[in-house]
């Protein structure tokens, strides 16, 4: 068994990695404990910002911080990141300040708090604002080496990360992660699973299923939901001629949004976009939800045959 | 008819025990804010607020607004304890498919009346039904219930000043004020300083009473029921986990469960006998 892990923990680990730089600051809004970036404020008080429970005040004072010259770091749950839409928008992406956000506890996959806390919607909002990196990274050791390389970035940046733990993938092999740059799990000519954040290990999953009945499935972890590696998506159009993507959101506007606006201007081929599909959640355990939303391993493998299917 | 404190005292204990079953079983969910509530919640329905439970969709019913939602054991305990729903539903708590979900949700649970979640929501919501209430001619209340954390919200103070603007006498809030938010202690995540006074100067009227003392829960029930001509505000002060001993006071059960030694000696001490 691999280790498990939630990607949660690599923002709190890359968050103490960063702290000898004394421009980094951390800004919590009441959910430190959950985002983890708790370890950073026990360590460094001083540089951590509490905003009570106010996520709209708590982008502009990181948006002002960025504006001086610091590295702000804030975080709170993936859905009240929402609430500061606007902030992000107007107060971040618009002046281009390098604000790095990361929602915690993203996705169906969240569990019993239910639809309340399911953001589903999160990346594809974040990725309509210009400037804006946005990430949803697959493990702790990933999330912990992207967080690291936004404090070189000058621009803003949204990271998803989840709360529950999945299969860790990149012990030792730190260097294959960097910004915009999708990772090769697996190679396989019939067709490409494009996957996200706790998906890719059910994608991994899929392949395997998919290699029993003798149809060879290439994996990629595109961890960057923005900006899109676009060669690594046309390269996979050519060599699988059908992809599928899975991503614990909303079929409108995510992963799959982002694959099939590059596909359709570009290299149209059969895409299957396996997501939640338009619905909200509920309250069910993190294996229960990703049942009820249709979206766990065994449909990304039916995805990849009716992708297949299509291609003739 | 109108119960004896004792009767809510004893309604607001069976509450507390099913909260802490709830949460239990469910390994997962919000004690701390429920039992803080519960006293103040049950005296509420017992004797104040206008509703059927074998008509929950009732139009000129009462309202109330768990703008914390996440403290929805306390009210699915007396939703179940009114009759609205069953004593079986409470074991629906956070499983899949289950009428108790997470956070109160008015689209799974009869006698819910908000969808809540996401703090600082509710009393804008709670004007909205308030301004209904008015353009119809009804005499029904809007009760909103706002915890201290909450209130860190922006949202609950354009709340604030647009209730007064419109002089929304039918719209009464109970601020559960246990002190404990998520991460910690509300003085060390956000001061707060005067909240009456903060209160007051939007122009609310505000009266402040111990939140687990019957007799003064029924005299602040009384002040904003009877209050009809301005938004009121009850400030309860109360203690985080009350009634079970390692929970009150204590930050970490703001959102975890007991594990099988602490549950026992919950329920002993809240005087259930187990078999
Ligand atoms: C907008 C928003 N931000 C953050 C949270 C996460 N959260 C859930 S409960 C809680 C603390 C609430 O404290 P308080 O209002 O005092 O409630 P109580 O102590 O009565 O449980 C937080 C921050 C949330 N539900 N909504």
């Amino acid at each position: 068994m691999s280790r498990m892990a939630a990607t949660r923990d690599g923002y709190g680990q890359a968050l103490l990695d960063l702290a000898s730089n004394q421009k980094v600051v951390v800004l919590e809004a009441d959910l430190g404990k959950s985002t983890k970036s708790l370890h950073f404020r026990k360590e460094y008080p001083e540089r951590t910002v509490s905003c009570g429970i106010g996520e709209q005040n708590m982008l502009l004072t990181a948006a002002g911080l960025a504006s001086s010259g610091y590295i702000p770091f804030a975080s709170t749950f993936a859905i009240f990141t929402e609430r500061a839409f606007e902030q992000m928008r107007n107060g971040v992406a618009r002046p281009n300040l390098a604000v790095h956000l990361c929602g915690s506890h993203g996705g169906t996959h969240t569990g019993t708090d239910g639809s309340s806390a399911q953001s589903i919607e999160d990346l594809a909002i974040f990725r309509t604002l210009p400037n804006v990196i946005v990430l949803h990274p697959s493990d702790d050791v990933s999330t912990r080496v992207l967080t690291n390389q936004l404090a070189e970035m000058n621009q803003p940046s949204y990271t998803r990360t989840a709360r529950n733990k999945t299969p860790v993938l990149y012990d030792g092999r730190e260097e294959e992660v960097i910004i915009g740059k999708g990772i090769t799990l697996k190679e396989g000519n019939d067709v490409a699973i494009i996957a996200c954040g706790v998906m890719v290990s059910e994608a991994m999953k899929a392949a395997e299923q998919l290699a029993e009945n003798g149809v060879a499935a290439t994996v990629v972890d595109m961890h960057t939901i923005k900006p899109l590696d676009v060669q690594l998506v046309h390269k996979l159009a050519q060599s699988c001629g059908a992809i599928v993507t899975a991503e614990d959101h909303n079929i409108i506007g995510g992963l799959g949004g982002a694959v099939s606006e590059y596909l359709s201007s570009n290299i149209p081929i059969p895409l299957e976009r396996v997501g939640v599909n338009d619905r909200f959640g509920e309250s069910g355990q993190a294996d229960e939800m990703l049942e009820l939303m249709e979206i766990s391993s065994p449909y990304i493998a039916e995805a990849a045959l009716r992708a297949i299917n299509r291609k003739k | 008819m109108s119960m004896s404190t004792s009767e809510l005292k004893e309604i607001a204990r069976k509450c507390r025990v099913e909260i802490v079953k709830m949460v239990y079983r469910a390994q997962a969910g919000h004690p701390g804010g429920s039992l803080s509530e519960i006293d103040l919640i049950s005296a509420l329905y017992g004797n104040y607020l206008r509703v059927k439970p074998n008509e929950p969709n009732w139009d000129d019913r009462d309202r109330f607004i768990l703008s914390k939602g996440h403290a929805s054991p306390g009210m699915y305990a007396i939703l179940a304890e009114m009759g609205f729903i069953s004593k079986e539903d409470l074991e629906s708590y956070r499983v899949l498919g289950g009428i108790c979900q997470g956070h109160v949700d008015m689209k799974w649970c009869p006698g819910v009346d908000f969808s809540a979640g996401s703090l600082g929501m509710g009393l804008s919501f709670g004007m909205g039904c308030a301004i209904a209430g008015r353009l119809s001619g009804s005499e029904r209340n809007i009760f909103v219930m706002l915890g201290d954390g909450e209130i860190q919200e922006g949202s609950i103070w354009e709340a604030a000043m647009a209730a007064k603007h419109h002089e929304l006498g039918n719209l009464k809030v109970i601020l559960d004020r246990n002190r404990i938010q998520n991460d910690d202690f509300c003085v060390t995540q956000m001061r707060m300083f005067d909240i009456p006074a903060k209160w007051q100067s939007f122009g609310w009227d505000v009266m402040e009473i111990d939140g687990h003392d019957m007799d003064d829960v029924v005299r602040g029930l009384d002040f904003l029921v009877n209050n009809n001509d301005n938004p009121a505000i009850l400030i309860a002060n109360t203690i985080k986990g009350k009634g079970v001993s390692f929970m009150e006071d204590n930050p970490a059960f703001h959102g975890a469960a007991p594990n099988d030694e602490q549950f026992k000696l919950a329920m002993n001490e809240l005087g259930e006998v187990m078999s």
